[in-house]
């Protein structure tokens, strides 16, 4: 095949790499975007927006269940019936259009995609093997945007009834009993629909508590909500692995052992960079621990090869890998652009949500901030209530001397859309007074945020 | 106390009106008699224009860049006694002068103050009035920002810039570090106004990341000299179809020539230059050659054939390109052309050339000296019709009929305005200049 040449190469097309190619293509770069599958990478084809419409649909049943019993809103319905692999379909019909709207968006931009996988020669020459052969391309530039991969518990490989979150999004029935390993975001929020579903779940956790990486504050409705569910939750508990007869989950809880009965084992212990297997070996770039070491401008210690995204560490976001795809183009365009964002904003798409945007009130004292901080419970917000969302709160996180906003975090049903304000508020370098000061429309539970700023200057109206 | 009008005075003859390219005083300051007040530009020649009295600036007629007329009042002072202003003119002053009444300066002039006690008829420095002593000048807004700016409180060491994200990115488009720009928004920070204002007034340069495209585009008002520069080129270009003439010569006798004249030149005789040689070399090429030595008027369509041969010598000064000119180098000799070239460079560059000096010339020598090329295309000096372009001396190989041989070869490159000048006489000008240089005895050889 004869050797194709381009200005800007994209190993990976998620949401990093899909975002670096439209970019490039917008100004006027010569780009190619190489996927070995389909276009849109784990966000679109197995993590993020599958995840989202199968806790959608076990929202949705879970609301029938209930309206099957008696209800405060005087409905009631007949017994709801599930099936599964219909949702999986309507998943799967979803996925399909939003990656084949990301292929038509790198067509319009005319950036050209090659499907296959693609291994380094060297620094600028890469090897793709595609379906029709071995394609050569030189590129100017190379992006490297591999992303992520599950990491597999040694002596429990995913594979038969040990699944990771890939197999959990295509399963045709929820399993009777179902074991999760690992309380992050990932296993909390399939193990929350799946109990909607009608599973009997049960989450073993190795740390002390749920979702380790936010704050017990925070996480607290979560674990409240996760008892009205029925979800067993087993913390400071080690998974040993699956017992002789494949059944059950056998683990370790402050030296006893126990067995848990399990149809499935949903393992999730985190992601790991996807380092390997593209021929980071051939070319000189460093790492940094696990994932590769780049500098504020997501250059890598070799000349023209940059990292995005996922493969260069936590926090594994999709939004976070957007924007440095949008920066890196923009870089390789000869724009002056490095790394300036205040905050990413994170979200547990849990039941309640969680969001997190800056530094939580620990996070701040110990980057040696004096703080003032003012939670704003959804049990005083008049929209909360009508929605039967009562539970969880908003939180203002700001630096005392001047009031500046150094985080926002909210914990409460469809919290999640506040992310929006919550960024916003910090990239402007937002102060409570700020926040405090702007009409919040009412009745919303967007109100919660103006109340936690007031609230923090000392003079909330609602509480 | 009066008021006094200084109005612009005739700077030279035939001049109705002068730029003024700068101000030496501002509202508020006090002038001693012979104190420079502005510089104004006639063709090239900078004037100064000096106060002629003792007094307060209370009013500035014009901004640097305008063009003034002969006549016009530029300044007025309040001084003691009456004045020379006729009621008209005094109004605005008064108004003025109560505004900076009641801003009385610590820093008082003492030679001022004690000037104005003596001529009160004694009395202590002490007594004084109020208005004599030196008032502080109202700041300019751009002053006071950057007052205001610098007083601001440093963000902390290692904290990061506090800026939306539309200034983070103007700040990276203009490729300027926000840790160097001081922030006056709440919290410390930085807007848009501060990016406007550190633009404009600039600490340092931005921090040095290597090859960071620099989209800033500065506005340079062509004022001064600049803009006479601008506009004779501009003329000579559009009206002049000339045709440009390049010869080498060998300079190498002439060189050896100069060299013996220099290392036995009295104590008190300028060095020479390759200059004089030229512009006797000339002189006596203008000899046969007269209607080169001309101006053309071309809207009256007649050329002055001159007698007298005025050679101005460009020269190249911190502000511009200027014109010194040497006159009557038909009557001068070597040592005394060097001289006067000499004399007229120094002044040129210490900008104290006068009009007089810097005007007349009836053809022109351009050089670059070391900087000379191989080949210039000058442009003439209108409304002359010749002009000499000096090329680089350098040792070059030279055929000699047998063999080749270093010679120090330079070359002449000269334009001539070919509605008057043929192609014919502007080759034998330089062909004779030529001859004269290559032999150098023959400048010097009585006719």
């Amino acid at each position: 095949m004869t050797e194709l040449t381009c200005k800007a190469l994209v190993i990976g097309g998620g949401p990093g790499g899909y975002v670096a190619g439209i970019r490039a293509g917008q100004l006027g770069l010569d780009t190619i975007v190489v996927d070995a599958e389909a276009l849109g990478g784990t966000c679109l084809n197995v993590g993020c927006i599958p995840s989202k419409a199968v806790i959608h649909a076990a929202d949705e049943f879970e609301k029938a269940t209930h309206f099957a019993n008696s209800s405060a809103l005087g409905i009631s319905a007949g017994k709801p019936k599930l099936d599964l692999s219909k949702t999986v379909a309507w998943k799967d019909g979803i996925v399909k259009r939003l990656t084949t709207g990301v292929g038509g968006l790198l067509k319009k931009n005319k950036v050209r995609t090659i499907k296959g996988w693609a291994t380094f020669i060297d620094g600028k020459t890469v090897d793709v093997k595609t379906a029709d052969g071995v394609q050569r391309i030189r590129a100017e530039n190379v992006i490297i945007a591999t992303g992520s991969i599950p990491v597999e518990l040694p002596f429990m490989t995913f594979g038969g009834n040990v699944i990771s979150s890939t197999g959990a999004l295509a399963l045709d029935a929820p399993p009777k009993n179902f074991a999760i390993v690992g309380a992050g975001y990932i296993g909390l929020e399939l193990g929350i629909a799946f109990a909607k579903f009608g599973s009997k779940v049960t989450v073993v956790e190795a740390m002390d508590r749920i979702l380790p990486t936010y704050d017990a504050e925070l996480t607290k409705p979560v674990a409240k909500r996760l008892k009205d569910l029925g979800v067993t939750v087993i913390l400071g508990a080690k998974a040993k692995g699956l017992s002789k007869d494949g059944k059950a989950l056998e683990i370790e809880q402050n030296g006893k052992s126990e067995s848990i009965p399990a149809d499935k084992v949903l393992v999730t212990v985190g992601r790991k960079p996807l380092t390997e297997g593209w021929g980071r070996e051939n070319i000189a770039i460093d790492m940094d621990g696990r994932h590769i070491r780049i500098d504020d401008r997501c250059r890598t210690s070799m000349g023209g090869v940059y990292a995005i995204g996922d493969v260069m560490g936590e926090p594994m976001l999709a939004h976070r890998a957007m924007a440095q795809g949008e920066m890196v183009a923009e870089i390789i365009a000869g724009h002056n652009r490095r790394w300036d964002k205040v905050a990413i904003p994170a979200i547990c798409f849990t039941d309640p949500e969680i969001v997190s945007c800056g530094l939580s009130p620990e996070e701040a004292k110990a980057a040696g901030h004096k703080i003032k901080t003012a939670n704003f419970p959804f049990m005083a917000n008049g929209r909360a209530m009508t929605m039967e969302a009562e539970d969880g709160f908003v939180r203002a996180v700001a630096r005392e001397e001047d009031h500046l906003l150094l985080g926002l975090q909210a914990v409460g049903r469809g919290v999640s859309e506040m992310s929006a304000a919550f960024g916003l508020a910090l990239e402007m370098g937002a102060r409570l007074e700020d926040v405090a000061g702007t009409i919040h429309a009412h009745p919303t539970q967007g109100e919660a945020l103006q109340e936690a700023a007031l609230k923090a200057l000392g003079h909330a109206l609602h509480i | 106390m009066g008021v006094h009008v200084i109005k612009l005075p005739d700077v030279g003859e035939g001049v109705a009106e002068a730029e003024l390219v700068e101000w030496m005083v501002k509202p508020g300051d006090n002038v001693m008699e012979d104190q420079v007040l502005a510089a104004v530009m006639t063709d090239k020649a900078t004037v100064e224009i000096p106060s002629p009295v003792i007094g307060k600036v209370t009013w500035l007629g014009a901004q640097a860049g305008e063009i003034v007329a002969v006549g016009s009042p530029i300044v007025k002072l309040d001084v003691d006694g009456a004045g020379n202003a006729k009621n008209e003119d005094v109004a605005p002053a008064k108004e003025k002068k109560a505004e900076t009444k009641s801003t009385n300066g610590a820093s008082s002039s003492p030679v001022r103050g004690g000037g104005v006690a003596e001529r009160d008829g004694g009395g202590k420095p002490s007594k004084t009035p109020p208005q004599s002593a030196t008032p502080t000048a109202p700041p300019q807004a751009g002053e006071q920002k950057k007052a205001a700016v610098a007083n601001k409180a440093p963000r902390k060491e290692g904290e990061k810039p506090l800026a939306s994200p539309a200034v983070r990115k103007r700040a990276a488009d203009a490729g300027v570090d926000l840790r160097r720009v001081p922030g006056t928004g709440p919290a410390g920070r930085i807007t848009h106004e501060d990016l406007d204002g550190y633009f404009e007034h600039g600490a340092a340069a931005p921090a040095g990341h290597a090859r960071v495209a620099d989209t800033s585009v500065k506005e340079i008002p062509v004022i001064g000299l600049r803009r006479k520069i601008a506009e004779k080129m501009a003329v000579s270009r559009s009206r002049i179809p000339d045709i440009v003439y390049v010869d080498e010569v060998d300079m190498t006798a002439l060189e050896d020539l100069r060299a013996k004249l220099n290392a036995e030149k009295k104590p008190d005789q300028a060095k020479l230059t390759v200059l004089p040689f030229l512009m006797r070399a000339m002189a006596k090429a203008i000899a046969d050659q007269p209607q080169v030595n001309s101006l053309f008027d071309d809207e009256a369509g007649v050329v002055k054939q001159y007698g007298g041969i005025h050679i101005g010598v460009a020269a190249q000064t911190d502000g511009g390109l200027v014109v010194p000119v040497v006159r009557h180098v038909e009557a001068r000799g070597l040592w005394d052309c060097a001289a006067e070239v000499a004399r007229l460079a120094d002044a040129a560059k210490k900008g104290s050339a006068t009009r007089e000096e810097l005007s007349g010339s009836t053809i022109t020598i351009t050089s670059l000296g070391a900087l000379g090329g191989i080949v210039t295309t000058p442009v003439i000096n209108h409304p002359e019709v010749a002009i000499i372009g000096v090329n680089k001396m350098q040792v070059r190989p030279h055929w000699d009929g047998t063999s080749f041989v270093p010679r120090r070869m330079m070359n002449l490159s000269c334009a001539f305005d070919h509605r008057i000048i043929d192609g014919w006489n502007a080759a034998v000008f330089v062909q004779r200049v030529k001859t004269l240089l290559e032999n150098p005895a023959m400048i010097f050889i009585e006719d």
